[in-house]
């Protein structure tokens, strides 16, 4: 049997799009046999969500070397834009589909202008700094979210920032974000095959731009700075182009997750600093730089502390035990020697069996 | 005006705890050079240890407290070892995700033991408020022994930085670890003095935080950890009066912030001043700009 001769690279990337591919098949078949738990049904659209966001923010920590702690804002100018929007043509735009379709391409648009918007003053500064900022901003976005409180009526669109009453509505307009009890009632449209179909997208997305000449630019500057500089690479404008792409990108996770849920609200826990920690780690454990790894620990990681929960309030813990152990195992001189020996021992067994 | 200065107290009270705790965390990066985001739970975990001691066992507040920073510093030594002294070489994110494991372990720890529900911290200062003004300015015990502490805790490790032996180490280690070791610095027991000083500092914070501010959960660390951090940076981190400075100005902003402008905007606002001062001045206002070189 003749192979067709790909690229390295090439067949790698097939190998990442054939397994979301696989996965979806194998759960798809799973479900209609009726052998998924209701607990893991609910978590297959926000499994989606995390594996968007952990592709996007592999984006920005490894191809473009800056550590980004304020991803779940994006996510959360995401979400909202998208609800809002869902929201205010859900008697216009009946069918399902295409509304989500739109409501997701201005989700992601807000997104991306936010990521413009931050990203031109952060990105001028460096390392831990730069780290600082953007978990700055996240949190702020969070914040100003909170207290927002827009309404519509026969004329117009008001907005707020102290309570519900100060919009001035007339008796039969309708208050679509109640600041802190943000969107509820936002059309259930998220799909499991919608999440599927965006992660190949986004997957399309972020592999191509890796491949390209603007990609190959956004690593030689995460390499040396300096060097792609005086060679003529435009520092600023390939930086701002991950960094909002990145951004662009959480916002559609952002549009997904929030139409996954029956009430939309920014809490610390889901647009908060812990968010975007949560997706760093997802990109870290998964190899920084490496999209597939980014994939398979955003999916494994969700799905840990599911699988513990028999342990109860054990659970957590040994997350966090398994955290600490992985890293120090990878990372760690120590580890590393003992990775080495379970190589050797691997191969001698192969050749002992040659 | 009477409220602005009450307010303007309350908010120096507030920046004492965070410049307590910044000065742990500026200490840290300095040396080790790394995010320590575990810090603000160890802040957690000393007043915990108080709150069992003093509420739960019936200790003298003194003896409660001195458990608790030896616990602290225990614990910040023990943590080092474990989880950040075997990536010493290894890139800086890997650092940041153990840290950030350290973090959880600690939350969920105390949420195991303590349950998820609030508790109410007695305070431990029996200083007695002082009236001023004829009663319309009142400062709490609380305030007074804050901010005391606070101005004696800089002033002393300001000395001890200046003048030890071992403080003079740790300057060398921030500065060049590996010229450090050369000239016979014990490099990893200036690390862990470090560490041992920075837990010791978290415990003495969380006191007086939940003294102040007295409900007390597995979670109540992280947020004024982060502050805390943002104190650091502000001030330009790595230095000690950069961190006291960063402190105290972060803590009348919120206290000020929330007073004047808005409640639930009082964190965006802190954050907002931290980006304003970070793109105005890259490395803090008492950063120390170093030219990159080729």
């Amino acid at each position: 049997m003749k192979v067709r001769n790909f690229s390295k690279t090439t067949r790698s990337n097939l190998i990442t799009y054939g397994m979301v591919i696989v996965a979806y098949i194998i759960v798809e078949i799973f479900l209609r046999a009726g052998m998924v738990s209701s607990l893991i049904e609910g978590l297959l659209v926000p499994l989606c969500v995390y594996v968007i966001l952990a592709v996007s923010l592999n984006l920005t920590v490894g191809i473009s070397g800056e550590l980004s702690l304020g991803h779940a804002g994006f996510m959360c100018v995401g979400a909202f834009a998208g609800a809002t929007f869902s929201k205010c043509v859900e008697e216009v735009i009946t069918f399902g589909p295409l509304r989500f379709l739109l409501a997701l391409l201005i989700g992601t648009l807000c997104a991306a202008l936010f990521g413009i918007l931050v990203g031109i003053p952060v990105l001028r500064l460096k390392g831990d700094y730069l780290a600082i900022v953007t978990l700055a901003f996240g949190e702020i976005i969070k914040n100003v979210v909170n207290v927002i409180y827009l309404g519509r009526d026969s004329r117009g669109f008001h907005v707020s920032i102290k309570d519900t009453i100060s919009l001035g509505l007339e008796d039969e307009g309708e208050v679509i974000i109640k600041g802190a009890q943000g969107i509820t009632g936002t059309p259930n449209d998220s799909t499991f095959l919608w999440g599927i179909i965006l992660i190949l997208i986004t997957l399309f997305i972020v592999i191509n731009l890796i491949n390209s000449r603007t990609g190959r630019a956004i690593m030689a500057i995460r390499d040396n700075r300096i060097a792609a500089e005086s060679v003529g690479v435009s520092v600023t404008k390939y930086k701002l182009l991950a960094f909002s792409v990145s951004a662009a990108l959480a916002g559609t996770a952002g549009v997904l997750y929030a139409h996954n849920l029956s009430t939309l609200t920014a809490l610390p826990k889901n647009f908060g600093y812990n968010m975007s920690i949560t997706i760093l780690v997802f990109v870290v454990l998964g190899g920084i730089g490496n999209i597939r790894g980014s994939v398979i620990a955003a999916v494994v990681l969700t799905l840990l502390p599911e699988l513990l929960r028999g342990l109860n309030d054990y659970r957590m813990l040994i997350y966090a035990i398994i955290l600490i152990a992985t890293m120090i195992f990878t990372s760690s001189p120590g580890g590393q020697e003992i990775q080495e020996r379970i190589k050797l021992f691997f191969e001698r067994r192969k050749t002992k069996e040659a | 005006m009477i409220g602005f200065v009450s307010y303007l107290v309350n908010g120096i009270s507030l920046g004492s705890v965070y410049a307590i705790i910044a000065l742990g965390y500026t200490m840290v990066y300095g040396i080790a050079k790394m995010l320590n985001f575990a810090h603000g739970d160890v802040i957690m975990v000393g007043a915990f240890v108080v709150f069992s001691t003093v509420t739960g066992m019936g200790l003298p507040p003194v003896i409660g407290i001195l458990i608790s920073v030896v616990v602290c510093t225990v614990l910040g030594v023990v943590i080092e070892r474990v989880a950040y002294k075997p990536l010493r070489q290894a890139s800086k994110l890997a650092v940041l995700i153990t840290a950030i494991g350290v973090s959880y372990f600690l939350q969920n720890m105390a949420l195991l033991i303590y349950g998820a529900n609030t508790k109410s911290f007695t305070s431990v200062v029996t200083v007695p408020a002082i009236t001023l003004a004829d009663g319309a300015l009142v400062i709490s015990g609380e305030t007074i022994v804050t901010v005391i502490a606070c101005v004696i805790i800089m002033i002393a490790l300001s000395l001890f930085i200046k003048y030890s032996k071992s403080g003079r180490a740790m300057l060398a280690v921030s500065e060049d670890s590996g010229a450090a070791q050369l000239m016979g610095v014990n490099v990893n027991s200036t690390i862990a003095l470090t560490f041992a000083i920075g837990s010791a500092l978290a415990a003495i914070a969380g006191v007086l935080l939940c003294s102040s501010y007295p409900s007390l959960t597995p979670y109540t660390g992280s947020m004024p950890g982060i502050k805390a951090f943002v104190a650091a940076v502000f001030g330009g981190i790595g230095s000690i009066p950069g961190a006291f400075i960063g402190g105290i100005l972060l803590g009348i902003i919120e206290i000020l912030g929330r007073a004047y402008i808005s409640t639930q905007l009082s964190d965006a606002i802190v954050f907002a001043v931290l980006i304003i001062v970070l793109l105005v001045k890259p490395t803090g206002l008492l950063g120390k700009q170093i030219q990159e070189k080729v």
